[in-house]
């Protein structure tokens, strides 16, 4: 009896061991991954001497919060370094959440209107409208960038946030149309016509249940679009000109010069600007995995 | 099964023939796109056979002129475009491998996925010109990490000028692409993984399968539409490259990093010839779109030829 057993046991313990060099193989590229990210949030609270000592230090002697001061505009003991005071950090903060609001909202519905039709309807050019609207997503924004500041500029959209809300509709729609299609294929049809069959009109069978089975590739959706507004940079540098609508990442690039002879300035703005989607993604990366593993991205 | 409407207007409670409310739905999509990036294109295109430039009041029209001198005259606009496949091709390529790893690795994992899952994802989430600014510094030759870690390692100083040595810099822009874009594509294969079939898996278990075996055997195969999409996505995100190579090196020292988006912003607003710029523009978006068409044909094949898959 025993003979028989122990196969299985041995079996158990080489599963379990590779389960754990599993993990310590998985820990270690994440860690690895995340190396960069740790080094910049750390850089950020260091005191300045020790981020460019040489030979380098390693371990922080004591902590200071100067380079979110001078991003702030605040004096620093050290007198400000020609930012001070001149940059409006909030303008930039809240014209970056407005318009990655905005456009990813928009975003969202239009392509879940386009997503709906091109997953249940057979209409004539289907395909090449469906080919079309991903080679709008090949087109670079640099390629735009000159072209769309004329255009704008003769309209009055220069300078604005519904500028930048349009242009970053128009930048999502395609990706957005592309995923919520392959929710709404992973959706049997049949579900929509059993709600018909109780006496649902076809409108409320899509709202009451084809909707909120889609609400997790909606949110797996609107990670993709916030992330790609919030992270923009041709044309927002473009577009955008003053404190009035400009986002963070043109903004950052007003201060490129200061970056390279202390590079606090830098890595206090790139934590500020991971905030909020860190929250963001780390609420909605369960429905992310969800509306991602429902098959949307298969083919 | 072919895809029927399902939908029809009588059921909608107002008058639309059936044809009509896919247009209807697909309406504010076109119009947008146009908006934003049609009447653009045109007017782009209507540039690039014109001498116009941002420094000169006027501009004639020259035809073909600009197209002729970057296919012809312009070894640059060919080695930024060699350039750039190979990047694509690397990067795309590397990316794989270790988001395969990542992937496989994160579904088998029993604990901690979603602390994992948010951590892996930050790289996706910083500006692609935050990363440019962060590895110019990592990589910079006097106080960059990289260096720093050397000196620590050997016990003496090292300056080596990551970003301009020749095949140094080409590295360099290559690993921060990597790195920002290895986290995509692990999510979507994770979710692939985590979609599969689980019968397979018991039967393989059964008979006694290891468990490279079942990779090897069955996920892979399985995997493989994922793979393609994700591969496809990358391609062209990696094809438009232009903010984390412009912070990092601006194309240069001597071209040596140059790409053909980098390129494409050095004639148009560097050397003042913008038709110039907008012609090379269109000779690329055409070859992506040459791609992108290679690339969706054969999905869009998978998604509606034979039935929803």
């Amino acid at each position: 009896m025993a003979a028989k057993i122990s196969p299985f046991k041995s079996y158990r313990r080489t599963v379990r061991t590779s389960r754990l060099a599993q993990n310590i193989i998985l820990w270690a590229i994440v860690l690895f991954w995340f190396l960069p990210v740790f080094w910049i949030i750390l850089t950020s609270v260091r005191i300045r001497n020790e981020i460019d000592a040489m030979p380098p230090v390693w371990i922080p002697s004591g902590f200071s919060f100067d380079s979110y001061k001078i991003i702030f505009g605040m004096p620093t003991p050290e007198g400000a370094f020609g930012l001070g005071g001149s940059i409006p950090v909030i303008n930039y903060a809240r014209n970056s959440l407005v318009i990655a609001f905005y456009s990813a909202t928009f975003a969202i519905a239009i392509g879940t209107m386009a997503g709906f039709a091109f997953s249940r309807f057979a209409f004539r050019g289907k395909n090449n409208l469906f080919l079309g609207f991903m080679l709008v997503r090949a087109i670079p924004g640099i390629a735009l960038s000159l072209p769309l500041f004329v255009l704008f500029a003769r309209l009055g959209l220069s300078d604005t946030i519904a500028g930048m809300v349009i242009t970053y509709i128009a930048l999502n729609v395609p990706f957005t149309t592309w995923l919520m299609d392959g929710f709404f294929r992973s959706i049997p049809e049949e579900l929509e016509d059993a709600a018909c069959i109780d006496g649902c009109s076809q409108w409320s069978a899509f709202v009451c249940v084809v909707l909120p089975l889609t609400l997790p590739g909606i949110a797996a959706t609107t990670i993709f679009a916030f992330l790609t507004c919030w992270n923009e940079f041709a044309l927002a540098s473009v577009i955008t000109r003053t404190p009035a609508s400009r986002t963070f990442p043109p903004a950052l690039f007003e201060f490129t010069g200061q970056f390279v002879s202390d590079w606090r300035g830098m890595t206090a703005m790139s934590v500020l600007m991971l905030i909020p989607a860190v929250i963001f993604v780390a609420l909605v990366q369960r429905q992310l995995m969800e509306g991602l593993t429902s098959g949307a991205i298969k083919g | 099964m072919t895809t029927q409407p399902i939908t029809t207007s009588k059921q909608l409670g107002f008058s639309l023939s059936e044809k009509q409310l896919p247009l209807l739905l697909l309406l504010p999509g076109i119009l947008i796109m146009v908006f934003v990036i049609g009447f653009p294109m045109l007017y782009s295109l209507y540039l690039s056979f014109t001498n116009f430039s941002l420094t000169s009041p006027t501009h004639q029209f020259i035809g073909l002129q600009n197209y002729a001198k970057l296919l012809f005259h312009d070894s640059l606009f060919w080695a930024a475009l060699g350039r750039t496949v190979l990047f694509m091709t690397l990067a795309v390529n590397v990316e794989l491998l270790v988001g395969l790893a990542i992937a496989q690795l994160m579904a088998n994992a029993a604990r901690g996925q979603g602390f994992l899952r948010t951590i892996m994802m930050m790289p996706m989430m910083f500006a692609p010109i935050l990363v440019g600014f962060q590895f110019k510094w990592f990589f910079n030759a006097q106080i960059g990490l990289v260096n720093n870690i050397l000196y620590t390692i050997t016990g003496q100083p090292h300056f080596i000028p990551w970003l301009i040595q020749k095949p140094l810099g080409f590295i360099t822009i290559l690993l921060a692409e990597i790195w920002m874009g290895t986290p995509f594509m692990a999510i979507i294969l994770e979710a692939g993984i985590l979609s599969l079939p689980a019968e397979p898996f018991e039967a393989a278990e059964v008979d006694g399968a290891s468990g490279w075996q079942k990779f090897q055997m069955l996920t892979l195969p399985m995997l493989m539409p994922f793979i393609y999409t994700a591969m496809a996505i990358r391609s062209l995100d990696l094809a438009r490259a232009y903010d984390v190579v412009s912070i990092m090196t601006g194309g240069g020292p001597a071209n040596r990093t140059e790409l053909i988006w980098t390129y494409v912003n050095r004639l148009a607003f560097g050397e003042h010839q913008f038709a110039a710029g907008a012609a090379m523009s269109y000779l690329t978006v055409i070859l992506s779109f040459a791609f992108t068409w290679y690339l969706f044909r054969n999905l869009l094949q998978a998604r509606w030829g034979g039935g929803r898959g």
